[in-house]
């Protein structure tokens, strides 16, 4: 019996029927197409799905669609805005913050939470931060230089958009 | 075509992979789907060793969205062999057969019984719980020494045994050797078992084309060439009727270097059914039908003079093959087989390998693949023999290095090293790390009686890479070759596109490939396109492992450049109106010899060769050209890590607290994209040191059965590790490279280990097991203070 829900994803509104055992994350895949999320797991260890759910990171692969009705989802096709990178996105580039790309996405996004909430990070707490999200390549040295550089570039554009 | 003074290859070029990566665009196997495709579910045995008395099918057949199921049995008649083993290491090697699903008897847990092929995944997940299996348990052989004892449970009951095959490689006199010398160390290590977990989970996709008899496969592999050669043997297939394409792959570290029966499957049932056929492993079936990595057991032993002077090395070896001989299971350990004397001399030099079946998931390559275990080893000996002869750690391995070379030289282990400055790493390292400050904070610590104490710990490592000569190849009765090939074609336009038999999963390939032929050809890094993964788009290729892809795969892309400018060069002298000899080439531009204006550039020379209305006499028009590279010799980084930890005494729990990497992989395309292959393979490795073990009950089930209870390190386990380098040219190659991909999981384990005895010496603690979690350390602890007190 499938179950009606309404949410928003990357600014656009969806109206879908799913089935009530789907995953959010397939949600997002197949239904809706966005192919960025991934899966890497099925214990929600690998963080490889995370999304932002009204602002704040979550592992899709926790939920189910219907659970996701009325909010407000970011995936990683939405950080880049008119064709210009997020902050993250080129900090990532920028720092060699990825090999094969396939945790990247959810890095990303657990990222641009944890900027959100504590824009004053330091390496401890980007490493205790990504404690949800596991990469095989990188040994995270430049994903936390990445987030580092973001974190500082957002807080002086902060700064100079307050002036 | 834009011209360019700069040079690329030595620079930290930002990675042209990453904008489809970073955005989400990137397209993995399971992104692609086709309309009308079914989902593939593999029903697995829940048994080690198990006979399989009735698949019943019935109920899942008739389950809504069900679209065929089938037994081992009733696939028997699609195989034209069993899948391929491409390394049958000795003449009397024991290889019984593995077919893509057991017809008989399960011997692993997750050996596949069943499939079946439903229109999505849900509903074919369904069906495989539906179907009915009658298992008669038997008695599995899942340690490995007890497997080899009399009486034991046999994984594969028709061969008698469960010994696969005994290899043996000596040279020099080592029994002389041994008998003459003063000193002799014996030591006994277990290097455990490994998952590797690639963040992306296996995939595969098949398209058929059933009136043209053609297939299409997408696969999440490192070896779409090798798959189609495999596939054509398994499925009878003609090998022209195979496309195998590897698009975005989410990493490997060697899991992916294999030919795996879900690939068969999804072939034969596309076949069947004239549908697209998809599957996509989940983690946990991943634990148990990827195949693992390491598991050894280890016996060495190290002759020498009484001042610590290696004469010879000699050391047994009991190697895990799991259940079944997959792609190069028993050719694995082999790759450490000549370095089980690392980067020191000596005169005599004896290994003996055997491999053992056991009701287990197969083994084969994890990175770094038979050389992390033998540099285990080996750093491991070292400090025993230090602590034998009353030596520093720094001071054992400075008198047995091979001294300083820039031409090949032997190695005990009957290698011809191509270049090497071993200690010159280690004074790096030793200066990066502050060594001294180091001692004497142990010290400090050691008076003062601290709970938490210092260690250091070495590793100074010599690795082998760059897969492989094909003569060598063959005379290690490895079945298929080692080249690599590469093509260079000119666009009308002044692009070029670069098209490699490598495929890479993370090794940015796109970007080092692109430099290299930037600087031979003259023109701007991004008018170079790199494309891989396809056997239509590339016919040769053997893939990407051992850390092959520059130094084999490297070279050849550098040759097929310097053949465009060979005959554009005709080209240019034909329009200039001089000969040949009278150009001078630089940066991409041909210029007569002492009148520098009078010039054409490579991108002209291509526009020319495409309208052909003015070329010399036979030159065929056009500018594309294929190089097939072959090494003569392997390549050979090597370098100087050293580790240092602290331990907490009280609960055993172990902090790296400086790690310093010094790495000589020779000459360097591009620094950033080095490191971080250093820095990731590091990591992975002290994960292996302090954290990662795949544990077996003694009835073959999987204790570490997901992603919760292996212990798969995140960003807060792990330390800053420290990179340094030196940059002695190979000499096997022209472009002087080696290879990198390897080396951090190589060197990493002993560094860590060496460093936690190092910080419980005092104890008097001389070996801990792996991986060191604070449970073992903290019994290390406990048992030397007890045996101390006794």
């Amino acid at each position: 019996m499938l179950r009606h829900i309404s949410l928003t994803v990357n600014g656009t509104r969806h109206d879908a029927d799913v089935e009530p055992r789907q995953l959010l994350v397939y949600f997002i895949r197949e239904t809706l197409g966005l192919t960025g999320t991934n899966v890497g797991c099925d214990t929600s260890t690998c963080g490889a799905c995370t999304v932002l759910i009204d602002g704040r990171s979550v592992k899709s692969c926790t939920m189910l669609a219907v659970q996701a009705d009325g909010r407000d989802i970011t995936t990683i096709e939405g950080m880049a805005r008119n064709g210009d990178l997020h902050p993250i996105q080129r900090a990532f580039h920028e720092n060699h913050g990825l090999q094969c790309g396939y945790c990247t996405p959810g890095m990303i996004m657990a990222a641009a939470s944890l900027i959100e909430e504590n824009p004053q990070l330091s390496e401890e707490s980007v490493r205790m931060g990504l404690e949800g999200n596991l990469c095989r390549c990188t040994g995270y040295q430049n994903i936390v230089k990445a987030i580092l550089a973001a974190a500082e570039e957002i807080r002086s554009s902060a700064r100079v958009s307050s002036r | 075509m834009a011209q360019v003074k700069e040079r690329y290859v030595g620079q930290s070029v930002k990675r042209k992979e990453d904008a489809e990566l970073i955005t989400g665009q990137g397209r993995y196997t399971e992104d692609i789907s086709i309309p009308g495709m079914l989902w593939m579910s593999v029903v697995r045995s829940p048994f080690a060793n198990a006979r399989i008395r009735s698949v019943d099918l019935s109920k899942a057949r008739v389950m809504d969205g069900v679209v065929a199921a089938f037994s081992g049995k009733d696939l028997a008649g699609d195989w034209a062999a069993p899948m391929l083993m491409a390394w049958p290491v000795t003449e009397d090697i024991k290889n019984p057969p593995h077919w893509p699903l057991t017809q008989d008897i399960a011997r692993y847990q997750g050996d596949g019984v069943a499939v079946v092929v439903a229109e999505s995944r849900a509903a074919a997940a369904d069906a495989a719980e539906a179907v009915e299996v009658d298992y008669e348990p038997l008695d599995p052989a899942v340690d490995m020494e007890a497997a080899i004892a009399d009486g034991a449970p046999l994984v594969h009951e028709d061969i008698g045994t469960n010994k696969s095959y005994t290899w043996t490689l000596t040279n020099g006199d080592p029994d002389k050797v041994f008998a003459d010398a003063p000193v002799v160390v014996k030591e006994r290590y277990v290097i455990q078992r490994q998952i590797p977990n690639a963040i992306e989970p296996r995939a595969v996709l098949v398209q058929p084309s059933p009136a043209q008899g053609e297939f299409t496969m997408w696969s999440a592999t490192q070896i779409p060439h090798i798959v189609r050669v495999a596939m054509t043997i398994t499925t009878g297939i003609p090998e022209s009727k195979l496309r195998i394409i590897a698009p975005k792959v989410g990493g490997g570290f060697g899991s992916k270097l294999q030919v795996y029966p879900e690939e068969a499957l999804c072939l034969a049932l596309a076949k069947r059914l004239g549908r697209a056929v998809k599957w996509v492993e989940t983690r946990s079936e991943n634990y148990l039908a990827t195949h693992h990595g390491r598991d050894q057991i280890q016996e060495i032993e190290f002759a020498a003079d009484e001042d610590g002077k290696i004469r010879g090395y000699r050391c047994r070896i009991l190697t895990n093959m799991g259940a079944y001989l997959m792609i190069i299971t028993p050719g694995t350990p082999l790759l450490g087989a000549f370095l089980y004397c690392g980067p020191y001399g000596g005169e005599a030099y004896h290994v003996e390998f055997t491999g053992v079946f056991t009701n287990t998931t197969p083994t084969d390559a994890y990175r770094g693949a038979g050389r992390p275990e033998a540099t285990y080893a080996v750093e491991r000996t070292m400090d025993a023999l230090a602590r034998r002869v009353g030596k520093d750690p720094v001071e054992i391995r400075r008198i047995n290095f091979i001294p300083p070379f820039t031409e090949p030289t032997p190695s005990p282990g009957g290698l011809t090293l191509d270049s090497g400055n071993y200690a010159a790493t280690l004074d790096r390292a030793l200066e990066l790390a502050g060594y001294e400050d180091l001692r004497k904070e142990q010290r400090a610590r050691r008076e003062q009686g601290t709970v938490k104490q210092i260690g250091i710990g070495f590793s100074t490592y010599l690795e082998m890479c760059g897969l492989a000569p094909s003569r060598v190849l063959s005379a290690l009765r490895y079945a298929a070759g080692g080249w690599d090939a590469a093509t260079v074609r000119l666009l009308p336009t002044g692009k070029v596109v670069v098209i490699v038999g490598t495929t890479p999963h993370g090794q940015s390939h796109v970007t080092t490939f692109a430099q290299i032929v930037a600087d031979d050809l003259g023109v701007p890094v991004d008018d170079v396109e790199v494309l891989y993964g396809d056997t239509q788009l590339a016919p040769l290729g053997m893939d990407t492992y051992g850390s092959r892809s520059l130094a084999v795969g490297g070279v050849a892309v550098h040759r097929a450049a310097q053949k465009v400018v060979a005959k554009v060069r005709k080209i240019a002298a034909h329009e200039l109106e001089v000969a040949e000899e009278d150009l001078e080439y630089e940066g991409g531009r041909f210029a007569v010899k002492g009148a520098p204006d009078r010039a054409k550039t490579v991108g002209e020379l291509g526009f020319s060769a495409w309208t052909a209305h003015n070329l010399p006499d036979g030159l065929e028009p056009g500018v594309e050209e294929t190089a097939v590279y072959d090494a003569q010799n392997f390549v050979f980084p090597y370098g100087a890590h050293i580790c240092a930890v602290e331990v907490d005494t009280e609960t055993g729990k172990v902090d790296v607290l400086k790690y310093v990497a010094v790495d000589d992989v020779g000459t360097i395309i591009n620094p950033q994209v080095v490191d971080g292959q250093v820095v990731g393979g590091v990591v992975q490795g002290i994960a292996e040191a302090l954290y990662e073990q795949a544990v077996y009950d003694e009835n073959g089930q999987l204790l570490t059965s997901s992603m919760t209870n292996y212990e798969i390190p995140a960003a807060p386990d792990v330390p800053e590790i420290a990179v340094g380098r030196s940059e002695t040219p190979s000499t096997t190659n022209e472009l002087g490279v080696k290879g990198v991909g390897e080396t951090g999981t190589i060197a990493s384990p002993p560094a860590v280990v060496n460093a936690v005895i190092d910080a419980l010496s005092p104890l008097g603690v001389t070996d801990i097991g792996r991986p060191m979690s604070p449970e073992r350390v903290w019994r290390t602890i406990r048992d030397a203070k007890e045996g101390g007190a006794r």
